[in-house]
């Protein structure tokens, strides 16, 4: 246990962890982007923001919220 | 799922993306147009006129600054403010004042630096030449753009924040990051312009080319991802291809891009498993880069007819693959064995260029066609224009890059010929006349894209002019085609 936590606090060990810590959390985005048919359709319901301001539609008062 | 909340286009301040577009087309014309007289003093070196301001040494650091900080700046903020509100369907925050500081501070940094070089001020790191009192402008100014562009994200009215705006904020975090820890220095006095790094040697060298390279993934990459990933779609039509490989292309990109900067520093005088890493990283980084130029045309994906119909979508196209295409490039010429080949040729300054001008000035020039209209309420007063300046700037690029890969290639396998005795083949003249058939043509290469530069800026002029002449057009005729 002591070999295991020296080599953590060994800063030579540092690019090597940072590189462990990175991959992981890269992994875990990756799952959660694609796991789940819930929230895939709901990430990909975002695509349709930049359509849902369109120049033709009626005016709404500023920073008024709306439900989903 | 995404709100249909809708907002009037009275509750936006578009009066500061007007100001931002239009000083991105000047600083545009400006800064290509000194690099085409750079081009040919290398071409023709009479035109130095044996006069200290108007030498490459000067004229270049203008140049680069002019296109990168000044085009690519102005367009940034100009497109970032549009993005924010329109997709938060929030006014941007700060009212007019602390916009107009943004614009006002940015632009007076760019101009000061710029007449700076001229006189031979500069801290000699390169894209990052303005000395110590400009840095510290800049940084204010930056400060100021964080706040804003966080302020109004909180205001929105989208319970999501969309992809496009999460490259704009790791473009504003990362910039900051670069920009203070890469002009770290200590000033001679308050009253004086020069100024030391605080860094030295092989240190020195690694902070510059950290800054360097993460200049290129996050100022001129990612943020112009940001650009496309709105663009594209609004003037496709239709949605972004897969919303999530748009998440996974941005975090990928983010985790990617820091480590790479030392492939700008092979087989020098730096520790061998930097220079590895950043190769291993290089290689990495095509896969989000191939991703998002894929997520990107994939949008198109059932509308191919727009490429025969539409300019705008002919610059998006074409930008994306170039995009494509020097993403590629990169990562070949970050191998140790190919960058031996390419390191200090012309090869390096094609790649930068096909990048710089295929990339990022055409999603620029295609986001400001797009956004234009709608600006001033009209219509683009030519089409036909927008043609000549694609077919203008696609001829251009294409010139410059394959005349710079003849040149660069060429001496490249040069420098490292020798003879049967193993004496150098060629003298360093000899590798300098076999240049000057390439050099001329990449001078008009560029010529071709800044004479496309004029002709969008007549259009943008008789268009605004138009606008400003008959300013009850209706809404929703504001399109280009």
């Amino acid at each position: 246990m002591d070999i295991l936590i020296n080599w953590f606090l060994d800063l030579s060990n540092s690019k090597s962890l940072g590189l462990v810590i990175f991959f992981i959390t890269f992994v875990a985005i990756i799952a959660y982007v694609y796991l789940g048919k819930e929230r895939s359709e709901r990430l990909e319901s975002y695509k349709n923001i930049p359509f849902v301001d369109d120049d033709q539609h009626t005016p709404k008062a500023p920073h008024q919220k709306s439900g989903e | 799922m995404a709100h249909s909340t809708v907002g009037s286009l009275e509750q936006y301040n578009y009066d500061i993306v007007k100001k931002f577009t239009i000083m991105a087309i000047f600083w545009g014309i400006a800064g290509m147009t000194t690099g085409v007289y750079i081009a040919s003093e290398l071409a023709w070196p009479f035109l130095n006129f044996d006069t200290a301001q108007i030498t490459f040494g000067r004229l270049r650091p203008l140049h680069t600054s002019g296109v990168i900080f000044g085009f690519g700046g102005n367009a940034l903020f100009a497109t970032s403010y549009y993005v924010v509100q329109r997709t938060s369907q929030a006014r941007l925050w700060g009212g007019s004042l602390w916009p107009n500081i943004t614009f006002y501070g940015w632009n007076i940094a760019i101009a000061l630096a710029g007449m700076g070089y001229l006189m031979g001020i500069t801290q000699g790191r390169e894209y990052a030449e303005p000395e110590w009192y400009i840095d510290i402008l800049i940084a204010i100014v930056w400060l100021i753009y964080f706040v804003i562009y966080t302020m109004t994200l909180l205001r929105r009215n989208q319970p999501h924040i969309y992809v496009a705006n999460w490259f704009f904020m790791s473009f504003i975090l990362a910039t900051a990051l670069l920009h203070i820890f890469n002009n770290l220095a200590v000033p001679l006095s308050f009253t004086d312009t020069k100024s030391y790094s605080l860094f030295s040697g092989a240190q020195d060298a690694m902070t510059q080319w950290w800054y360097g390279h993460n200049a290129v993934g996050f100022f001129l990459t990612a943020a112009f991802l940001g650009m496309m990933y709105y663009f594209v779609p609004k003037q496709a039509g239709r949605p972004v291809y897969s919303y999530r490989l748009s998440v996974v292309h941005f975090w990928a990109l983010s985790f990617m891009y820091m480590w790479v900067g030392t492939h700008h520093l092979h087989w020098t005088a730096i520790p061998d498993w930097t220079s590895s890493l950043a190769a291993v990283f290089s290689i990495l980084l095509l896969m989000p880069s191939w991703g998002g130029m894929i997520n990107g045309i994939m949008t198109l994906s059932g509308a191919w007819d727009k490429l025969r119909t539409d300019p705008i979508m002919m610059f998006m196209i074409t930008s994306l693959s170039f995009y494509g295409m020097s993403t590629f490039e990169g990562p070949m010429m970050a191998l140790k064995s190919v960058n031996a080949l390419s390191h200090y040729t012309d090869w390096t300054v094609g790649h930068v260029h096909s990048g710089a001008l295929g990339w990022v000035a055409m999603i620029s020039i295609a986001s400001f066609y797009h956004m234009i209209p709608r600006l001033w309420n009209t219509t683009m007063h030519s089409v036909k224009l927008i043609y000549t300046h694609f077919f203008l700037a696609t001829i251009g690029i294409l010139l410059y890059i394959t005349a710079l890969w003849v040149s660069g290639i060429g001496q490249g396998l040069m420098l490292r010929a020798f003879d049967d005795y193993g004496n150098l083949k060629y003298s360093f003249i000899e590798t300098v006349v076999f240049m000057h058939g390439p050099l001329v043509a990449r001078a008009v290469g560029g010529l071709f894209f800044v004479t496309g530069m004029l002709i969008m800026a007549y259009n943008v002029y008789k268009t605004i002019s138009n606008a400003k002449n008959n300013p009850r057009i209706p809404t929703n005729s504001a399109t280009a085609a």
